[in-house]
C-alpha cells in the first residue's frame, strides 16, 4: 500500500536509504531491500513529501518509530492544490478506509503543519474547521489520542524561498500511522555526554549508522575505531550486544578519569555495557584464525586523517645507536610501549574490506564513512570486495572542498582464501586508480591548504554549477 | 574483559601457528549481571570454542560448565543460564593473557585487553 512519508528537512541524501533499510529490517521479505518511491505531483526530489510503498501498517509503523529523518509516515486521504479540491478528494476516499478510524469509541486530533511557511494559530484553528465535512464521532483528546490527523500545506512560492521548489499549492490530508521518538537526539545528544573525543560521531548520525546497519536486539556489532565509543552507543541503545578496539590504549582504557571514560558514556544513559573494549591493530587483528561470521555488523568512521590520522603496528625499527631491526630488550618487555606507524587509508579500507567479509554474517552489514573531494573532475569510485555488495551511498557535504560519504555494503558471498586473494588484487588496482589523492596526506592538503587566488575564480564558477542545491544558504 | 572475547582472541605474533586459546592469569575477576537473552546466546554457541571456554572459566574459578556440549542442552535453562554466566557475567578485570606457543603476555588492566604487539613480533 502506498503511504505519504513526511522527511525532515536534512541530511537529504540519507532520507531513501535509512527507510530503504528499515523496511528491510521490519519487512518479512526477502527482496533487495529497495523499495517504490512516487513523488507528489509538481513536487522536486528534495521535497520532505514522497509516497512510498510499503507491505503493511503495522511495516510502516515500525519504520517511522525507528526512524531519526522520518518526521511521520501517513495513510494519505486527499492531496490537492485547494481546500475545495482536497474536501473532494477526502469525500472520494473509500469509506470502508476511513469510518473505522472515526468511529464513536475512538479520540482523536486534527494537527496543522505547514512546509516553507507560517501560520497563525487562528489560521490553523480555521483549517481544522474546514474540516467538519468528515462525520469525526469520536472524542477529541489534545493529550494522548489515539488517532491523529494532519493536514499539511506547501505554497507555490517556486524557488523563491529557498526551499526545494514547489511549483503549486499543496494540501495533503492524512492519518498518522507512526512517528518517531522525538526525545531520541535530545536524551543522547553529545553536549550532555561525559566523556568525548575530537571526532565523536554525533547523535543523530550515529543513530543513522546503526539503522542503516540494521541494528535489532541480539546483534552482534562491531567497530574497530571504537574510540569514545560514539557509534556503539547508538547500536546498544536499539538493543546490539557491541565490540569495539581502537590502537589508542589512553582512549578506551583510561579516558579522563573514573567517571569519565567510555564505561562511563554508557552508564550515563543506562545501557548495556559492551561486551569487551580492546586495545588492537585493525592492521593486524588479535582474532583467531578460525573464527568467522561472529559480526551482524561492522559500523565504522575510519580515520581517513583529515582531523585524526590513523596509525598501526610496527613504527620505529631503529633505536638510536642500533642499526640492526629494533629488538625489546627482554628486561623491558614488560612495561614497553610499542611505536605506531602512519596507516594509510588506503590500507585501512582494505583491512576494513577484508575484515567484514570474512568476520560478517552472510546479509550481514559494513557502514562507514569514506571521504571524497568535490572538484567534480573525478568520477567518483567506492572501495569494492567480492563478498560486499553496495547499496547505499549518501553524501554529507562538509565544506567546499571535501564530503564524506556514509557507504553501506551487504555480505553477499562467502569469505574464502582464494577470494581473499582476488580482493587483495582488486584493491591494489583500486589504489593505483583511484587512491592516490587519499596518500601521504593529499587529502590533508587538499581539505586546508589556502586556496590559490586562480582557483578562487574557478572555485566560484564551479560553484554555480554545482550539482548539489543549497537551500537557504547551506547544504542539507 | 568477557570470556566471550577471550573466545575469539588468539596471539598474533607472526609466525605463531597455535596462539589459541590464550592462557588466563586472572588477579581480579569481577561479576556484573547481565539481561539474558536467548536468540543472542544460541546464536552464540555456533560460534564458541567450547573446550576453550570451559577452560577460561575455570581458570576465573567458575567450575559448572559441562565439559562436553551439544546444542541439544540449548533447549535446558539450567545450561543457559551457566553459559550466559560464563559468557558475559564474568569479567577479567585486572590479569594476563598468555600466548600458549610462546608464553608472550598481553596485558588486561581496568578490563581491557592490550592486544597490540611490539616492533619485533610484527
Amino acid at each position: 500500500m502506498w503511504y505519504l512519508c513526511v522527511f525532515f528537512h536534512r541530511l537529504l541524501d540519507f532520507r531513501k536509504p535509512e527507510v530503504e533499510s528499515l523496511a528491510k529490517l521490519f519487512g518479512d521479505d526477502d527482496g533487495d531491500g529497495s523499495l517504490q518511491w512516487k513523488l507528489p505531483q509538481h513536487h522536486h526530489p528534495d521535497s520532505p513529501f514522497h509516497l512510498v510503498n510499503l507491505p503493511s501498517e503495522h511495516v510502516a509503523r515500525s519504520i517511522a518509530r525507528r526512524s531519526i529523518l522520518v518526521k511521520g509516515i501517513y495513510e494519505l486521504w486527499g492531496e490537492a492544490s485547494n481546500y475545495e479540491e482536497l474536501e473532494e478528494a477526502i469525500k472520494k476516499y473509500p469509506d470502508e478506509r476511513k469510518l473505522p478510524f472515526l468511529s464513536s469509541d475512538t479520540t482523536f486530533k486534527i494537527n496543522v503543519d505547514t512546509f516553507g511557511k507560517a501560520i497563525s494559530f487562528q489560521e490553523q484553528t480555521d483549517r481544522i474547521r474546514k474540516m467538519s465535512y468528515i462525520p469525526f464521532k469520536g472524542r477529541v483528546n489534545l493529550k494522548n489520542p489515539e488517532q491523529i490527523f494532519w493536514i499539511m500545506e506547501t505554497d507555490d512560492y517556486g524557488s523563491n524561498n529557498g526551499l526545494p521548489p514547489v511549483i503549486q499549492r499543496t494540501v495533503f490530508f492524512g492519518r498518522e500511522v507512526g512517528a518517531p521518538d522525538r526525545k531520541l537526539i535530545p536524551t543522547y545528544q553529545l553536549k550532555t555526554r561525559s566523556y568525548l573525543g575530537p571526532t565523536a560521531m554525533d547523535a543523530e548520525m550515529a543513530f543513522l549508522m546503526a539503522n542503516q546497519g540494521l541494528v535489532a536486539s541480539g546483534k552482534l556489532v562491531y567497530d574497530p575505531f571504537v574510540g569514545t565509543g560514539s557509534i556503539l552507543i547508538a547500536a546498544t541503545h536499539f538493543g546490539a550486544m557491541t565490540m569495539g578496539a581502537d590502537i589508542d590504549i589512553r582512549v578506551v582504557r583510561d579516558g579522563r578519569g573514573p567517571n569519565c571514560n567510555v564505561w562511563s558514556n554508557f552508564k550515563q544513559y543506562g545501557l548495556c555495557s559492551p561486551i569487551s573494549l580492546l586495545r588492537a591493530d585493525n592492521n593486524l587483528p588479535p582474532w583467531r584464525p578460525d573464527l568467522k561470521e561472529v559480526f551482524e555488523a561492522i559500523i565504522c568512521d575510519p580515520p581517513y586523517g583529515v582531523r585524526a590520522g590513523g596509525r598501526k603496528s610496527g613504527g620505529r625499527k631503529l633505536l638510536k645507536g642500533i642499526v640492526k631491526p629494533y629488538i625489546v630488550p627482554d628486561d623491558k618487555r614488560l612495561g614497553h610501549i610499542p611505536s605506531t606507524a602512519p596507516y594509510s587509508l588506503a590500507e585501512c579500507l582494505h583491512d576494513l574490506l577484508d575484515l567484514a567479509a570474512k568476520m560478517l554474517v552472510m546479509g550481514g552489514r559494513l557502514v562507514y564513512f569514506y571521504p571524497v573531494l568535490r572538484d567534480n573532475t573525478t568520477e567518483r569510485q567506492y572501495p569494492e570486495h567480492p563478498c560486499l555488495k553496495l547499496v547505499a551511498i549518501s553524501e554529507q557535504i562538509l565544506s567546499l572542498r571535501y564530503s564524506r560519504v556514509l557507504l553501506t555494503m551487504v555480505k553477499v558471498g562467502k569469505y574464502t582464501e582464494e577470494i581473499a586473494l582476488e580482493a587483495k588484487a582488486r584493491h591494489l588496482e583500486f589504489k593505483e586508480n583511484h587512491l592516490k589523492w587519499l596518500e601521504e596526506g593529499n587529502l590533508h592538503s587538499a581539505v586546508f591548504s589556502p586556496a590559490t587566488p586562480n582557483l578562487d575564480v574557478d572555485g566560484d564558477s564551479k560553484l554555480g554549477k554545482d550539482a548539489t542545491p543549497k537551500y537557504r544558504g547551506k547544504y542539507v | 574483559m568477557r570470556l566471550l572475547t577471550h573466545n575469539m582472541l588468539s596471539c598474533n605474533i607472526k609466525g605463531v601457528t597455535n596462539g589459541f586459546p590464550l592462557k588466563i592469569e586472572a588477579t581480579k575477576v569481577i561479576e556484573k549481571q547481565v539481561d539474558l537473552n536467548v536468540d543472542f546466546l544460541k546464536n552464540m554457541f555456533l560460534k564458541v570454542e567450547w573446550k576453550a571456554l570451559v577452560e577460561a572459566s575455570r581458570s576465573m574459578g567458575y567450575a559448572e560448565l559441562p565439559e562436553e556440549a551439544d546444542s541439544s542442552l540449548l533447549g535446558s535453562e539450567e545450561f543457559l543460564k551457566k553459559f550466559h554466566h560464563a559468557l558475559l557475567e564474568l569479567h577479567l578485570e585486572e590479569g594476563a593473557l598468555i600466548c600458549p606457543e610462546t608464553g608472550r603476555r598481553f596485558s588486561v588492566t581496568k578490563g581491557i585487553p592490550n592486544m597490540l604487539l611490539h616492533e619485533d613480533e610484527v
